[in-house]
C-alpha cells in the first residue's frame, strides 16, 4: 500500500494571516496528502516536535511578517539537530526575491512567493519528497 | 526494525512515531515488530475519550494532558480524524489544541486519518497505542469523534471509556446512540456553562439509572423527574454554581457524570482523579484483567473482520460476488446458498492479502 | 398600457433579437459574474427597479438611510482624509516617516504597531524574536511612544492606531503622551480598531478569550465617552475580513454582526446605545470591481441604520450613521509586475470615494513584496490628490446614484447581507458564530473558490495568470534593520533600571484587582501606564486573569 504523504502545515512567528497556509492545507488535503495544521504563532521548536511526533515527510511553513530570515533556517537547524533531515522544508509568504539565496542555503529547499498556484506546490511536493513512498 | 524497536523501548521519539507510520501503512514487518513490544506493553492506561463535533474533545484532552503531568505522568495522545472521502486526503486539526504540550518532553501526540472505509484504522490505532504504552507513556488518550462505528470501534478498547456531550447541539442527548451509551465508563457534559447543561446532566443519569435497573434486572422506579429524590449531587447541580466537583459513588452500578468547562480548565482536575480512580478501581477488583481480556477478544474477532473486509473488496472475490449477486437477483439462487458458495471461495491461507504489504 | 409593460415588452422583443444575434457572434463568456461571483446581467434598466422608493432606498444625504451619505454635502465640504498606515523599526525611525508624510500634505496619522506590541508582548520576550519593528512600530512603553509622537502636537493631528487586543494599553499610552504635552483628553481626535472579534475571524492578533475581551472594549466605550469624547472608541473592521478571502457581502455581513456584537455587549454593560454609538466606526476594503465595491458601501451604511434605528432603537442620528475608513484591498496586488498595482490601486481608490468614504488609506505598488518605500508611499497618496483634485469625482454628492445597475447591486448586497445577519443571530450572534468557526468556515470557502478560480484561469489577474512577463527580481526593497530588536531589548533594560519599581508593583497590583473584579479598566491601566509599566507586563496581568484565546480551526 502506498504511503500517504504528510505534511505539517505551520505558522511560525506572531503575525495572523492564514489564508495562504489554510489554502494550502485544503489544497493538499484535495490532492490526497494528510494535514497536520498547527496554527498560528508556532516557535521552530513547536514546529519540529510536531514534526517528528507525526513523523512528517513535509513541512510547509507560511510567515508574512518578515521574520523569515530568522525563523526558517531555526526550523531547517532543529530538525537537523534531531536527526530529522529527511523531512523535506519549503516556505511560503511575503518574502523578498533577495532573502530567497539565504534561505536555500540554510536548508529551505524552495519559497513559493504570492500568487503562486497551489498545483505548483503540490508538484513540488510529489517531486521531492525524500522519504521513499512504497 | 529490530533497532527501530529497541529505540522505541527506550524511549525515543522519532523510532515512535516512525514504528506508528509503518503501522498506519500496514506494513508487515512492523507488525511482526509488534511481537517484540509485547513484553514492554500493558503497563498504561489507555483513555478512550469521544463526543460529537464541536463538543471539546480536543480542549478537554489538552487540559487533561496538563492535569496528569502536574501528576508525573508521560502522556501519549491519539488524535484520530476521518479521512477526505473524496480524495482520501485530510487535515487533521486536533493537534492545534494541544499545541502547548509540543515542548514538552513528556508528552507525544500523533494525529491519525482513518483513511477511507476499508478498515485498518482501528487496527492502525490499536498498534500505535501498544507502542505508546511500550515507549514507556504511563497514560494513553485516544481522542475521537463520536459519530461512526469505526470511531466507536476505537474507543472500546481503551480502559476507561470518557464519553463527551455538550449542551445546545440538539434536542438529544448527543452522545446517545446506539451502542455508544453502554461503553462509557464516565461521562462529561462539556461547556458546562452553557443554558441546559443541567437538563442533559439530568437527562444522562436517568438514563444511565435506567440502564443500570435493566441490567439488574428490575423496571425502573419512576421518570427523570423522580431522580432528584434519590440523588444526592442533584441539588448541588441544579444550583447556581456551575459546581464542578462531586463525589463519585466508586462502588455505584452507574457511571459518574461530570461537568467541565474545558475552556478555562474548569472540572478537568476532577476529570482526571475520576479517571486515575477508575483505574485503581480496575485494578484492585481485578476488573481491569477482565476488561483487557474482553477487549483483546474483541480485537481479534475485529482482525478478522478487517481482513475479510479486505479480502472481499479484492478484485476476484468482488467478481464472485457479484456473480452470485446476480443470480440471487434473478431467483436461481438463494441468498442462504450464494452466501455459502462465496464464503467458502474465500481463499482462508490469506495469500490474497499479500499485496497490501509489497 | 403603463410605461412598465411597454418597456417590458420592448425588453423582450430585444433579448429576442440579441439571443440570436448571439448565435452568431456569442458574448465573452457565458455567464458575467462581479468580484465576488454575483451574477451581472446584460443590461440594467428600469424594470430591475420597479418597486423603486427614492425617498425609503436612498434619501438626501445626509439624511435616513445615509445610502448616499452621511453628511449632507460631502467632498464638496471636506474631502476625505488622507491617511497612510505607517510605522516600522523603532519609534524614532517611525516618528521620521510621519513628519515626512505629515509634510506631504497628509492630513492625519495611522500607526502601524510591530506584532509583539499587538499581541502583548515586551520585545524581550521570546516570542518576539525577530518579529520587532519588522510590520510596525516598537512600542514597550510609554517611553516609546513620547517618541513616537515628539514634535507632532496631539490637539493637532488625528491619530488611527491599528490596535486590538491591548488597544486600552496604547490608548493609554496616547491619553498620557497628551498629557506631557499639556494637551487635554478631551481635545483628542482619532481611532483605535479596538475590534477584537475581526482579529479571532481574520487577524490573528488576539490575546484573551471573548469574554473578557469584550469587557475591555466596552470598558473602553465608557471611559472615552466621559473623558475622551471626540476619540472613535473603535473601528469595526471588515478589511480584514476581506483580506482573508471574504466576498463583498461577506465583508459587509460580519463586519455588521461583530456591529451588533459590540452594540449589544454594552448595552448589557448598561451603556445607553445614543451615548456609544456615535463613536462607532468602520473600517472597509475597497477591490477592483469598481461598481460592486460602491454599491457595497452604499448598501452597508443603509443597512446599519436601520439596524441602529429600528433594532437598537437608537434616537441620535449621529447612531445611526455609518462612518467608515478604507483602504484598498493588499490582497488584490501582485508580486508579478508591481507597477501594474498603482492601476488596481487608484480603481479601488475612485471605488471609496465613489462610495463615500471618510478617509481612505491607497497601498503602495511594492506592498506584495514588502513594506513600502518612502517613493511608493507618495505615488500611492498622490493617487488619492489626483482622484480629490482632477478627477471631478468629488465635486458632486454620490453620483452614481440612480444607476440601474448600481441601485440594483446595492439591493442585492443589502438583501443578502441581512439573510447572513439572521443566520448568525440564529447562532446566537457574532461570537457563537466565531466560537463554532461558522464564519471563519464561510470565508475559508470563499478564499478557496476564488483560489482555485485563478488557477483554472477563470479569473484573470493581469500579470500573474494572463499577460506575463519574464521579470528581474525587483530592487530598493524597504528593510528594517535588524538590528532594532536588540535597540528595543537595551532600551527595556534602561528602562526598568531607571523606573520607580515600587510605583510600577503597585500600579500593577491594582490594575490585577480591577481585572478580578468589574471596575472599569481603563484608570488602572492609565496609572500603570504613567509609572512606566511595560506593555508586556500589563498585558501579562491580564493574560494571568483573564487566560488566552485558543481558536478553533475548521476545515
Amino acid at each position: 500500500m502506498e504511503r500517504k504523504i504528510r505534511v505539517l502545515v505551520a505558522k511560525p512567528g506572531l503575525d495572523g494571516h492564514d489564508r495562504g497556509a489554510k489554502v494550502i492545507a485544503r489544497a493538499l488535503r484535495d490532492a490526497g496528502m494528510e494535514v497536520i495544521y498547527t496554527g498560528l504563532r508556532q516557535t521552530p521548536e513547536q514546529i519540529v516536535n510536531a514534526a517528528i511526533q507525526e513523523d512528517v515527510d513535509v513541512v510547509a511553513l507560511s510567515i508574512l511578517s518578515g521574520a523569515h530570515n530568522h525563523l526558517f533556517p531555526r526550523v531547517v537547524e532543529l530538525l537537523k539537530e534531531r536527526g530529522a533531515d529527511d523531512v523535506l522544508v519549503f516556505g511560503g509568504g511575503v518574502i523578498p526575491e533577495e532573502d530567497i539565496p539565504f534561505l536555500k542555503s540554510k536548508g529551505i529547499a524552495e519559497i513559493f512567493g504570492p500568487g503562486t498556484p497551489t498545483s505548483k506546490t503540490i508538484e513540488f511536493i510529489r517531486a521531492n519528497v525524500k522519504r521513499p513512498l512504497c | 526494525m529490530k533497532e527501530l524497536v529497541r529505540r522505541c523501548i527506550e524511549g525515543d521519539v522519532r523510532a515512535a512515531a516512525r514504528l506508528i507510520t509503518l503501522l498506519e501503512s500496514q506494513d508487515r514487518e512492523a507488525y511482526a515488530a509488534l511481537y517484540r513490544l509485547k513484553d514492554h506493553a500493558g503497563r498504561a492506561q489507555v483513555i478512550g475519550i469521544t463526543g460529537p463535533p464541536g463538543s471539546g474533545k480536543s480542549t478537554l484532552a489538552d487540559k487533561l494532558i496538563t492535569q496528569f503531568r502536574a501528576r508525573g505522568l508521560r502522556v501519549g495522545v491519539l488524535a484520530v480524524d476521518p479521512s477526505s472521502p473524496f480524495s482520501g486526503g485530510a487535515i487533521l486539526g486536533d493537534r492545534l489544541r494541544m499545541q502547548g504540550h509540543a515542548t514538552d518532553p513528556g508528552v507525544f501526540i500523533r494525529s491519525l486519518a482513518t483513511r477511507g472505509s476499508l478498515g485498518g484504522i482501528s487496527k492502525a490505532t490499536h498498534a500505535a497505542i501498544r507502542v505508546l504504552d511500550a515507549a514507556g507513556y504511563d497514560i494513553v488518550l485516544v481522542e475521537t469523534v463520536g459519530v461512526g462505528q469505526s470511531e466507536i470501534d476505537i474507543v472500546k478498547v481503551a480502559d476507561t471509556v470518557v464519553l463527551v456531550s455538550v449542551p445546545g447541539l440538539g434536542d438529544d442527548i448527543q452522545v446517545i446512540k446506539a451502542g455508544i451509551m453502554e461503553i462509557g465508563d464516565i461521562f462529561v457534559v462539556n461547556k458546562a456553562d452553557r443554558d441546559g447543561a443541567d437538563r442533559v446532566v439530568r437527562e444522562l443519569r436517568a438514563m444511565l439509572e435506567t440502564q443500570a435497573q435493566l441490567r439488574r434486572g428490575q423496571a425502573p422506579l419512576g421518570g427523570p423527574d423522580t431522580l432528584a429524590a434519590h440523588d444526592p449531587d442533584f441539588m448541588h447541580h441544579a444550583g447556581l454554581v456551575p459546581g464542578l466537583s462531586e463525589a463519585v459513588d466508586e462502588e455505584s452500578s452507574t457511571p459518574p457524570v461530570l461537568k467541565t468547562i474545558a475552556e478555562t480548565g474548569a472540572g478537568v482536575p476532577e476529570l482526571a482523579d475520576t479517571i486515575v480512580r477508575h483505574f485503581e478501581r480496575l485494578m484492585k477488583t481485578g476488573e481491569l484483567e477482565r476488561k483487557r481480556l474482553e477487549s483483546i477478544r474483541y480485537q481479534l474477532s475485529q482482525f478478522v473482520f478487517d481482513e475479510m473486509t479486505h479480502l472481499l473488496s479484492l478484485p476476484e472475490l468482488s467478481k464472485v460476488r457479484d456473480e452470485l449477486a446476480q443470480q440471487v437477483f434473478c431467483r436461481t439462487l438463494d441468498i442462504y446458498s450464494a452466501g455459502m458458495a462465496l464464503f467458502h471461495s474465500i481463499p482462508i491461507q490469506g495469500a490474497a492479502h499479500e499485496d497490501t504489504h509489497a | 398600457m403603463t410605461d412598465f409593460e411597454k418597456l417590458e415588452q420592448d425588453f423582450q422583443a430585444w433579448q429576442a433579437k440579441v439571443e440570436k444575434a448571439n448565435e452568431k457572434y456569442p458574448e465573452r463568456k457565458k455567464q458575467f459574474v462581479t468580484g465576488s461571483n454575483v451574477p451581472v446581467n446584460r443590461v440594467y434598466t428600469p424594470l430591475d427597479q420597479k418597486d423603486f422608493d427614492y425617498t425609503t432606498k436612498l434619501g438626501l444625504p445626509g439624511e435616513f438611510p445615509y445610502t448616499r451619505g452621511v453628511q449632507p454635502t460631502m467632498y464638496r465640504g471636506r474631502l476625505w482624509t488622507m491617511r497612510q498606515y505607517a510605522g516600522f523599526g523603532t519609534a524614532e525611525e517611525s516618528n521620521a516617516r510621519y513628519k515626512y508624510l505629515l509634510e506631504q500634505g497628509q492630513t492625519g496619522l495611522s500607526v502601524a504597531f510591530d506584532l509583539p506590541t499587538q499581541i502583548g508582548y515586551d520585545s524581550d520576550h521570546p516570542l518576539s524574536e525577530g518579529e520587532v519593528g519588522k510590520v510596525g512600530v516598537a512600542i514597550d512603553s510609554l517611553a516609546d511612544m513620547e517618541v513616537l509622537f515628539d514634535g507632532i502636537p496631539l490637539d493637532k493631528v488625528s491619530t488611527s492606531m491599528t490596535i486590538n487586543a491591548p488597544a486600552a494599553v496604547l490608548l493609554a499610552m496616547y491619553i498620557a503622551v497628551a498629557e506631557k504635552q499639556g494637551v487635554a483628553p478631551e481635545a483628542l481626535n482619532g481611532t483605535i480598531q479596538n475590534d477584537i472579534l475581526k482579529e479571532y475571524i481574520a487577524r490573528g492578533t488576539y490575546i484573551f478569550p471573548p469574554a473578557p475581551s469584550m469587557r475591555l472594549i466596552t470598558d473602553i466605550f465608557e471611559y472615552c465617552s466621559k473623558h475622551v469624547p471626540n476619540w472613535n472608541t473603535i473601528s469595526i473592521s471588515g478589511y480584514h475580513i476581506r483580506e482573508a478571502g471574504a466576498t463583498a457581502v461577506q465583508e459587509v455581513a460580519f463586519t455588521l454582526a461583530d456591529g451588533i456584537a459590540y452594540v449589544e455587549a454594552a448595552i448589557r454593560a448598561g451603556l445607553d446605545v445614543d451615548e456609544f454609538a456615535p463613536r462607532l466606526s468602520f473600517f472597509f476594503n475597497a477591490h477592483n470591481d469598481l461598481f460592486e465595491e460602491v454599491a457595497k458601501f452604499r448598501a452597508a451604511r443603509r443597512v446599519w441604520a436601520h439596524i441602529m434605528r429600528d433594532r437598537f432603537g437608537a434616537k441620535n442620528p449621529k447612531s445611526w450613521m455609518l462612518r467608515f475608513h478604507t483602504q484598498t484591498g493588499g490582497s488584490t496586488l501582485t508580486a508579478q509586475q508591481p507597477d501594474n498595482n498603482i492601476i488596481r490601486v487608484t480603481l479601488q481608490a475612485l471605488a471609496a470615494v465613489l462610495g463615500g468614504t471618510q478617509s481612505l488609506h491607497t497601498n503602495s505598488r511594492d506592498e506584495a513584496l514588502a513594506l513600502p518605500t518612502e517613493e511608493a508611499v507618495r505615488i500611492a497618496l498622490r493617487t488619492q490628490q489626483i482622484i480629490a483634485y482632477e478627477s471631478g469625482v468629488a465635486e458632486t454628492v454620490d453620483p452614481l446614484a440612480g444607476s440601474y445597475y448600481v441601485e440594483s447591486l446595492t439591493d442585492r448586497i443589502e438583501k443578502e447581507v441581512f439573510q447572513y445577519i439572521k443566520r448568525i443571530d440564529d447562532l446566537g450572534g457574532a461570537v457563537k458564530a466565531i466560537e463554532q468557526g461558522y464564519i471563519q468556515q464561510e470565508i475559508q470557502d470563499s478564499a478557496y473558490a476564488w483560489q482555485m478560480d485563478v488557477e483554472k484561469g477563470e479569473r484573470v489577474i493581469v500579470g500573474l495568470n494572463k499577460f506575463q512577463i519574464k521579470e528581474n527580481p525587483p530592487k530598493g526593497l524597504l528593510r528594517v534593520d535588524p538590528a532594532v530588536g536588540e535597540r528595543q531589548k537595551q532600551k527595556l533594560v534602561a528602562l526598568r533600571a531607571g523606573r520607580d519599581q515600587k510605583a510600577v508593583d503597585s500600579a500593577l497590583a491594582s490594575l490585577r484587582r480591577a481585572a478580578q473584579g468589574t471596575d472599569n479598566l481603563m484608570p488602572p491601566i492609565l496609572e500603570a501606564v504613567r509609572a512606566y509599566a511595560t506593555l508586556g507586563e500589563i498585558c501579562g496581568v491580564l493574560r494571568e486573569e483573564f487566560g488566552e484565546y485558543r481558536p478553533n480551526v475548521m476545515f
